[in-house]
């Protein structure tokens, strides 16, 4: 398996623990990453608020190089994943759109690639019964909420490799590595995004809903797939539970990392000890840890 | 038929709206499902079913003063559950550029953070987090907002003083000039 990888912007700075455990992760599957030489932005959400045409031309520029190297694309990021995907149905679906981009970009490109989400990818793509074969530190008794947040499921069309009420595929990665999903109703609610940044008076609140219904289902951590999702759920925790007197405590892991403990790395190599709400305490209550890892070598 | 001003002008920004976005205005019968779902509903000043409603009575003046699409965080719930299959989160956007287009900013902190996130890109060929967050700060008149965060995301290695260049940052650049030059707003 050989894809393009677009990273994105997060992954080189406040994610940087997601592009190390995916890289990880996805060599120890043997899915080969060949990230886009000088890959740029994708726009994000400042983009398409901004001009429809500067959010499609700012994805296409990534994908054409992609698509010159005969590849699919996969994206560890939802919001990258979502953008490049609309801006690949854009051009696939109307002529004069792949036109303009055309000329916008200095490039012919003509969406005869794809792009996945790297937990599609390593879910459907992989499976879980090879991903199951491999793990030698079961997550045993952890219980997790998977947050799926909204735009690697929404709008269907768009993201199609899964339901956007009731994603599963997280809640089933999370059962191939011997921990537990718990039930909850919040795992789509989308947690604010840039807003946050922008108007965090808002965002803390949105924050908090999420982080809260997590830990009343009983939860102990919540897993993640998007680096904007983490920095509100981890960074802004403490800011969140703050406004509303509460003390939330709950860890925020990338499932990408949570994939690494349970294929047998360290913490430590995995960006682990790089989370605003530490991990390692819950984890030295779980056999994860307890137990002298049989550690891999490094990547 | 002879219509007033007003209602002509308002003819007009549906029209434009409606182009811009791909949404036809008279698909949403107005039931509610968009607003009912919307994370962000409890601070808008109407819910994204009144957006729409304020179109159809040809009211668009009053939308073009709402804070909600501005305050909208795209998180496509709407869309996703629109019986109607009204693109919302389009229609928002175009709505939101239409009231800029006029020289109306109605929520100027996510204004200064999506321009100051375009110009980060336009400069650099990627988002500088650091760099965008001072400017932000700075512009926003908050500038100690969130300065607690910055130390440990400094010592942790997340965020760097100095932008990731990308060596082709000219065709970026090239991609903003030619939005630019379709009369796009690039930024």
């Amino acid at each position: 398996m050989r894809y393009a990888y677009y990273p994105g912007c997060s992954l080189e700075a406040t994610a940087k623990e997601y592009n190390q455990s995916a890289k990880m992760v996805a060599r120890h599957l043997g899915i080969e990453l060949w990230e886009i030489p000088d890959w740029s932005c994708c726009g994000a959400s400042a983009a398409h608020n901004t001009d429809h045409l500067l959010s499609m031309a700012l994805p296409a520029r990534n994908l054409a190089l992609a698509e010159a190297e005969g590849l699919d694309v996969v994206a560890p990021c939802a919001a990258c994943f979502n953008r490049l995907r609309a801006a690949e149905e854009a051009v696939r679906e109307s002529e004069a759109m792949r036109a303009t981009i055309g000329e916008i970009i200095g490039r012919d490109y003509r969406a005869t690639n794809r792009t996945r989400a790297l937990l599609d990818v390593m879910v459907n793509g992989v499976g879980t019964d090879k991903i199951g074969e491999q793990v030698v530190k079961p997550l045993t008794g952890l219980k997790l909420a998977c947050y799926y947040g909204c735009l690697l499921v929404r709008p269907p069309k768009l993201t199609a490799f899964d339901d956007p009420e009731d994603p599963t595929t997280m809640d089933r990665l999370v059962a191939a590595l011997g921990g537990e999903a718990v039930v909850w109703s919040y795992k789509t609610e989308c947690c604010g995004g840039s807003l946050a940044a922008a108007r965090t008076d808002i965002g803390i609140r949105m924050i908090y809903q999420i982080l809260r219904r997590a830990r009343d289902a009983g939860a102990e951590a919540v897993v993640t797939a998007c680096p904007l999702c983490m920095l509100n759920l981890d960074m802004r925790q403490g800011q969140a539970a703050a406004v509303h007197g509460d003390r939330l405590n709950l860890p925020v892991f990338y499932f990408t990392e949570l994939m690494g403990l349970a294929l047998g790395y360290a913490p430590r190599d995995l960006g682990l000890t790089t989370h605003f709400v530490n991990p390692l305490p819950l984890l030295e209550t779980k056999d994860v840890l307890r137990h002298p890892a049989t550690r891999r070598e490094r990547a | 038929m002879e219509l007033s001003a007003a209602l002509e002008g308002n003819r007009d920004l549906k029209e434009r709206v409606e182009r811009a976005s791909g949404v036809h205005i008279e698909d949403c019968y107005q039931c509610g499902k968009c607003s009912a779902g919307c994370p962000v509903a409890a601070w808008m000043d109407y819910t994204p079913r009144q957006v729409i409603r304020l179109l159809q009575l040809g009211l668009g003046e009053e939308a073009l003063k709402s804070r909600t699409p501005w305050l909208c965080a795209g998180c496509q719930a709407c869309y996703t559950r629109c019986p109607r299959e009204v693109n919302l989160p389009r229609l928002m956007e175009a709505v939101r550029q239409e009231a800029r287009r006029r020289g109306r900013v109605n929520d100027r902190k996510v204004d200064i953070f999506d321009r100051a996130f375009l110009q980060s890109v336009e400069r650099y060929g990627r988002a500088h987090e650091m760099g965008l967050i001072v400017q932000y700060n700075l512009q926003s008149g908050q500038p100690f907002k969130d300065a607690l965060l910055a130390p440990p995301l400094l010592m942790k290695g997340k965020i760097s003083p100095l932008p990731a260049k990308i060596k082709n940052v000219a065709e970026v650049k090239e991609i903003f000039a030619r939005v630019r030059a379709r009369g796009g707003d690039g930024h």
